[in-house]
């Protein structure tokens, strides 16, 4: 019976989320666009890294799609795998911080007291704090790999989801469904996982989507300042770095261009995403 | 009134304590201990090392090293620039002007913009300015600032000439507002572009959810004119929650200035931050961030503040 129940609420979401017009856009523009990024490097023979000794800083052509950078890179090759390290770093650092954040949130939210108050007002103070400061600092400190600025990244985006994680178990705790559990003596960790996480999920699967945007703005703007990926590393981030010079920036529109709306284009479908889930999952919600 | 604000300052006061912790656990992660940054003479004898770790007090426990350091600090002392060799307090003190300037700017701004835009799009949901409304906040919440500083030097200052792309004046010597305010406008156009977008949200929603309210619609039966309606009922609600989204903006348009000041060379905090961090400047590091997180807190005690000041529930809580 439950089963049937669940089902129908699923197939539910899932109309509200299909009917939602700007969430489709978002989600074809973001499968073209993984499609492309995955494909793309095997059919075409794409090298990011290799140096062609016979253009540098050259203009689009048959050979280099979208010209060469100043030290005879394939500008396309950059862009493509560009976007599979702005994609990556965006969703691993997303799931970091929500590996972070949800059981802050759940602990906070369930045992209440003393932890309660050392976790809220813990992410009181970082979310009272320019985050990109921190994010500097931090990347200043541990050195600028991928992987250290995904988990920087990562690491400092966990209050979001501490906050919502809470304010749904605190509702969630008082039902009579976690009451009565309580009552017939179940473990602390059984009621948590069994009957408050699973209620408490649609804010964090929303807030996810919403994280993945931002934190691949944090990366490009990290990566913008020569402070986040590194080249021989592209990312998108980096591609935009050399616009920072006024010749590429009035004289190359090739080279930075394509990445900053492939940027922003990116960014805006999973945008679409998230309001398609928030208003397919109908949870009243300010994020 | 004076017990409440006494009360937030109050409570402000663990914030930055936490802060200063977490700054000084950050820089003190960092390869290289700062006596090689100080001190770096290769032929320096173990001895006259460690005549050196007394006198910066680094042969002690790092949580008195934290506590000296606070006094320091809570002193006004930040500590000398590993890169200039001055006094932190005065680099940075000399780059506060700018960054205030342009964050004000930006916040002065995108409130002028975001307000009526969200109140006509709740008043007149489907209209053009309801449109025009969510595509900028759409826009706005996908435009990293750096790709928008970039396009709008491209446009304004390459092609079209109209302003210039860079510093706060330009080379001539003198020195006028009319030129400060020229050179301020595209830093300050940037900076907005996504806080106009979360506000004309909140704006917009919190303008609908009073809509619904039972004091509205009483005002209305009363015979009231619209507008008296908007501005005494419906906007004074509207504004607590738009309030709150200014206080969260704060933080947000201090990280911003950092990618914006770089991009336009504006003088500020956010490029020093940007020339601190590639010289492994610690000192200077640490000062920029504890005063950042320092005038949050104040900007977020005036926040708490309004708040009371449109809410008399708040403050008899």
């Amino acid at each position: 019976m439950a089963n049937v129940k669940q089902s129908s609420y699923l197939r539910d979401v899932l109309k509200r989320f299909f009917a939602h017009k700007l969430a489709m856009v978002g989600a074809l523009i973001l499968i073209v666009e993984i499609l492309a990024i995955l494909s793309l490097p095997s059919i075409m023979n794409l090298d990011p890294y290799s140096i062609d000794y016979m253009s540098f800083g050259a203009p689009p052509s048959p050979q280099h799609l979208l010209g060469t950078d100043n030290v005879g890179r394939d500008n396309f090759a950059r862009l493509i795998y560009g976007g599979r390290v702005s994609l990556t770093v965006g969703i691993m650092s997303a799931i970091v911080s929500l590996l972070i954040g949800v059981p802050l949130g759940l602990i906070a939210g369930y045992f209440r007291g003393k932890t309660e108050v050392v976790i809220m007002r813990l992410a009181d103070i970082f979310m009272s704090f320019p985050s990109m400061i921190l994010i500097l600092v931090l990347a200043s400190v541990l050195g600028q790999s991928i992987t250290t600025v995904t988990l920087v990244i990562g690491f400092l985006g966990w209050t979001e989801f501490t906050r919502l994680t809470y304010a749904s178990v605190l509702s969630i705790r008082e039902k009579d469904y976690v009451e009565s559990a309580i009552a017939i003596g179940e473990k602390s960790k059984t009621i948590i996982m069994k009957y408050i996480l699973p209620n408490s999920l649609a804010p964090v699967i929303i807030s996810f989507t919403f994280r993945t945007a931002q934190a691949i703005i944090t990366e490009s703007s990290l990566s913008f300042l020569g402070l986040g990926v590194q080249p021989p590393d592209p990312s998108w981030g980096n591609i935009l770095y050399y616009a920072q010079s006024i010749s590429v920036l009035s004289n190359q529109l090739y080279l930075w261009v394509p990445a900053g709306i492939l940027l922003v284009l990116t960014v805006l479908s999973i945008n679409f995403i998230g309001d398609g889930i928030r208003d397919a999952l109908d949870t009243k919600m300010s994020i | 009134m004076l017990k409440y604000a006494g009360k937030r300052f109050l409570i402000a006061i663990p914030t930055f304590i936490g802060i200063t912790i977490l700054v000084y656990i950050l820089s003190s992660l960092a390869p290289g201990t700062p006596l090689e940054m100080i001190f770096s003479d290769p032929h320096a004898t173990a001895e006259q090392m460690e005549v050196m770790r007394e006198r910066y007090g680094l042969d002690q426990p790092v949580v008195i090293q934290y506590f000296n350091w606070l006094k320091q600090l809570l002193g006004g002392n930040l500590g000398i620039s590993y890169r200039t060799g001055n006094l932190v307090w005065g680099d940075i003190s000399e780059r506060v002007g700018p960054t205030l300037l342009l964050t004000f700017a930006s916040l002065t701004f995108s409130l002028l913009v975001a307000i009526p835009l969200g109140i006509i799009s709740a008043y007149k949901p489907y209209s053009i300015w309801d449109y025009l409304s969510s595509a900028l906040s759409f826009v706005g919440a996908a435009m990293p600032n750096f790709f928008a500083g970039l396009v709008f030097v491209y446009l304004f200052s390459v092609r079209l000439k109209i302003f210039p792309s860079g510093g706060m004046y330009d080379s001539s010597g003198t020195r006028s507002f009319g030129m400060l305010l020229h050179h301020l406008i595209l830093p300050m156009l940037v900076l907005s572009i996504q806080q106009v977008g979360s506000l004309i949200r909140q704006t917009r929603g919190s303008m609908l959810e009073v809509q619904q309210e039972d004091y509205i619609r009483t005002a209305r039966s009363k015979g009231l004119l619209e507008k008296a309606i908007l501005l005494k009922h419906a906007l004074q609600n509207a504004f607590i929650p738009i309030v709150t989204r200014i206080g969260l903006m704060i933080p947000f348009l201090f990280g911003g200035a950092v990618v914006t000041e770089q991009i336009f060379a504006w003088p500020g905090l956010g490029s020093l931050m940007v020339l601190a961090i590639n010289a492994r400047d610690y000192p200077v590091i640490m000062g920029i961030t504890v005063f950042i997180a320092a005038s949050v807190l104040v900007g977020n005690i005036v926040i708490d503040l309004i708040y009371s000041l449109l809410d008399p529930k708040i403050r008899y809580e």
